[in-house]
């Protein structure tokens, strides 16, 4: 089918300010978002800018906006944001970062939010057995909560990050849950004061616009939720001791 | 702009993490990667990592060794077979003690599942060795190793681009790399380099592979004289999604999934009657390809492109979405199909090359048939050969490469390092990076770059693929070396400096035309069958004469080919059957 790719583009050496160019395209109603703008990068226009890696949805480099959504230009079907031939496809990078160039956006302000809720396992005491024993359903606990590909989709999606008042944000937050809620895991305490402080978890209003848009259907706004839900019971045991 | 370290790391996938883990302890360590070392290749990696743990059932290091030996014909290590196994075992508890999520038996020790291959008893039946996350363990394991850099507080240089490596005499020197987000050519002089920047699948049309895995270290080295070991052996995944290549985990086989062709039949019992749908990745690659060629492949037009089914209906919905989440998500998104109800459509797809930089166990590149160590450069990991995969590489083994050999290359650099010092690297150590980027960037031709990617792609997939012969590789080896000459005319269109993702795909253009070059040449060289390397020429393994690994050397326009011998000290070479 023939589609046109409207693309936002910006490079800062040349450009004053983004501004949209079209790009007409014949692709399968099957292929990938990505394999569209490769078509178009490859044969039309050598200039156009976008991170891209394992083209399968599993490493997080192409995420941006198509037709006004997060998402995964690589997990995206054409025939899942058309529906007819000579339909428009709208691409934009993703919202709440710094744009570098084209579709490409300066994701540190993620990484340092990551970074701040420690996400790494945290347990000083002696490994008894080769393994640390932890139940199947214990493991479950956490299990989508792994699946994170920190492909910042969820910062772009959060109207409270869009808010830009330092919100910790969904990712941050997922990651200290996994954490927090692997049996296996004590450092509880050492990421309250991060997850605990006023931009911290408590900003989040249940807007589930994260939830919606994760490529890796993470249950983001529930995580968050358990996590407000654990950082309160630690205070009622503490107030009853 | 020039930086200082004592060890430099290029990639920052499995090997080269662990490897920074190890190595910055007692050293001033910094990693380049040219993506987020979140976005790493390593992290798709789906099915498993195979250790000899006995957690459900009787097994022993030592018939992993075996498995790992027979698996890759006989053209492995040995002795490197053997450090594999028995420090597969304490890898994976490290691993588990790190955080990693494994999942878990009901005793709530680390569950393991079978896996193409791996056997009990030097080859009995199936045995279940590999630990797994989900269909996710590459993810976790990239996860963890990740989480731990960052609590140790490693040094990142994300988005470089390496573009060179500052040898003198035997003694390696430093880097150059291009910044990806300014085009900036940054020095880095180090005591110790490694190299850790995976596969180079993307030299074929249908691969598993990342854009990103473009050879860049086998290429760089090559270019400046290291010898590649065993570049004619490339493995080709039995199960890639029809027509996308997108890899479907061999664990769906380890849960139960089966084969089937046309009329519905379980081909692999006349294959491979003992492990049946188990046997070797190469085997079954075969195996499915044969189906096709003779009519039973699903559309019956015995042409390469037809496919088989890969029949996981018999698993039940809870399993696929407690062990096989990941393939259950690509199956619905991209085939539009529940595999838990329609069978999946697959065929063979490039995955994973055997061969690379030859090192030893430590990491150590190796230079020539003596094995004479080129001091302070290492690799580890896909880009490497240590070799423990041999003409093929089983199922689970990549990442308990990157694991073993990742952390053993970073001790051996940190005690390295301590006793050596830095060589004097002349002020324009950058010459030929900056030479190389100016001719791209103020001379070239745009425009043909996707052409010639592509031309080289379909050629190594039609002539290099998983039967080969001499006409067909001859017809690849011409072709590379008239795209590897246009190649020299080639520009880009995009003359700004940040973010210039043409340049760096020109960079990475060279890097496969470099890489599939000595692949083909090694491939029109070995005359003999063996493991992945499968001739219709000379269908026999011929251990007479070829039981050796092939040294290629890049010089200029010609490859220069040699050998090395195989540690065969362990398992004396027999039949492969299974």
């Amino acid at each position: 089918m023939n589609i046109t790719l409207k693309i936002q583009r910006y490079n800062p050496e040349t450009d004053d300010a983004p501004y949209f160019k079209e790009y007409s395209v014949d692709v399968e109603p099957t292929a990938r978002v990505l394999d569209a703008l490769m078509q178009v990068k490859e044969y039309q226009d050598n200039t156009i800018a976008f991170r891209k890696s394992c083209a399968h949805g599993v490493c997080g480099s192409d995420a941006m906006r198509i037709n006004g959504k997060e998402g995964l230009a690589c997990k995206t079907l054409v025939q899942s944001v058309t529906e007819s031939d000579g339909d428009t496809i709208l691409i934009e990078p993703l919202r709440n970062f710094p744009v570098q160039r084209d579709l490409i956006v300066d994701q540190t302000a993620l990484f340092v939010k990551y970074k701040e809720i420690k996400p790494f396992l945290i347990n000083d005491e002696p490994v008894k057995e080769k393994e640390r024993l932890q139940s199947q359903e214990e493991r479950m606990q956490f299990d989508d909560s792994i699946n994170c590909i920190l492909c910042s989709s969820c910062y772009s999606a959060c109207p409270v990050v869009g808010e830009g008042k330092g919100f910790l944000g969904p990712a941050a937050i997922v990651q200290a849950f996994r954490f927090i809620s692997d049996t296996r895991d004590k450092g509880f305490e050492a990421r309250l004061p991060i997850l605990d402080k006023p931009d911290g978890v408590w900003p989040c209003e249940n807007h589930f616009e994260c939830t919606k848009q994760c490529p890796r259907s993470i249950l983001v706004t529930k995580r968050i939720n358990q996590t407000k839900n654990m950082i309160k019971k630690y205070h009622k045991e503490k107030a009853e001791d | 702009m020039i930086h200082e370290y004592d060890a430099v790391i290029i990639g920052a996938g499995g090997a080269g993490l662990y490897a920074a883990l190890e190595a910055s302890k007692k050293s001033k360590t910094a990693v380049l990667s040219k993506l987020y070392p979140v976005r790493s290749h390593t992290g798709a990696a789906q099915g498993g990592i195979s250790a000899a743990l006995g957690n459900v059932e009787e097994d022993k290091p030592e018939w992993h060794a075996y498995d790992t030996v027979k698996g890759g014909d006989y053209l492995v290590d040995q002795d490197a077979a053997l450090v594999l196994s028995e420090e597969a075992v304490q890898a994976v508890y490290d691993l588990e003690n790190r955080g990693l999520p494994f999942n878990r038996t009901p005793e709530g020790k680390i569950d393991q599942r079978r896996f193409g291959g791996h056997t009990r008893n030097f080859g009995e039946a199936a045995v279940r060795r590999a630990c797994y996350a989900a269909d996710r363990t590459g993810h976790t394991i990239l996860q963890t190793l990740y989480q731990q850099c960052i609590k140790n507080n490693v040094s990142f240089y994300d988005e470089f681009q390496v573009l060179d490596v500052i040898i003198d005499g035997n003694r390696c020197g430093g880097v150059v790399a291009i910044e990806i987000a300014t085009g900036e050519i940054h020095t880095f002089k180090a005591k110790a380099v490694m190299f850790a920047t995976g596969g180079f699948g993307r030299m074929f049309k249908i691969t598993s592979n990342a854009y990103a895995n473009t050879g860049d270290g086998p290429a760089v080295l090559a270019r400046r004289g290291i010898p590649l070991e065993d570049m004619e052996f490339f493995q080709f995944h039995p199960t890639g999604i029809s027509g996308m290549g997108i890899l479907i985990t061999e664990g769906v086989r380890g849960e139960g999934g089966i084969l089937r062709n046309s009329k519905g039949e379980r081909f692999m019992e006349v294959y491979a009657p003992t492990l049946l749908d188990l046997a070797p990745r190469d085997m079954v690659a075969r195996a499915i390809t044969t189906e096709v060629l003779e009519g039973r492949g699903i559309l019956g037009n015995k042409k390469i492109d037809d496919y088989v089914y890969l029949d996981a209906t018999g698993l039940g919905k809870e399993l696929l979405e407690s062990k096989l989440p990941d393939i259950t998500d690509f199956c619905k998104t991209y085939l539009g199909i529940d595999p838990a109800e329609k069978p999946i459509p697959v065929q063979p797809t490039a995955h994973y090359g055997m061969g690379g930089i030859p090192t030893d166990v430590h990491g150590r590149v190796i230079i020539d048939d003596k094995n004479t160590a080129c001091e302070g450069l290492y690799a580890a990991g896909e880009c490497a050969c240590v070799s423990i995969h041999g003409a093929n590489r089983l199922g689970t083994n990549s990442l308990l490469d990157l694991v073993v050999f990742g952390r053993r290359a970073g001790i051996h650099i940190a005690s390295y390092v301590k006793d050596a010092d830095l060589i004097a690297v002349p002020d324009d150590a950058d010459r030929y990076a900056r030479d190389w980027i100016e001719g791209l960037t103020c001379k070239g031709k745009a425009g043909e770059a996707g052409r010639i990617a592509e031309e080289m792609k379909v050629s190594m997939m039609q002539n290099v693929g998983i039967y080969r012969n001499e006409k067909n590789m001859g017809k690849a080896v011409s072709k590379i070396k008239e795209l590897r000459e246009e190649y020299k005319g080639l520009g880009v269109s995009d003359k700004t400096k940040n973010f210039n993702t043409e340049l760096l795909e020109l960079i990475e253009l060279k890097n496969l035309l470099d890489t599939a070059f000595i692949t083909a040449e090694s491939a029109k060289n070995r005359k003999e069958s063996r493991g992945a390397h499968s001739r219709e020429d000379y269908p026999d393994r011929n251990d007479d004469e070829w039981l050796k690994h092939t040294l290629a050397t890049l010089d200029g326009d010609e490859v220069k080919i040699g050998y090395k011998t195989v540690d065969i000290s362990r398992f004396e070479p027999k039949p492969r059957v299974y």
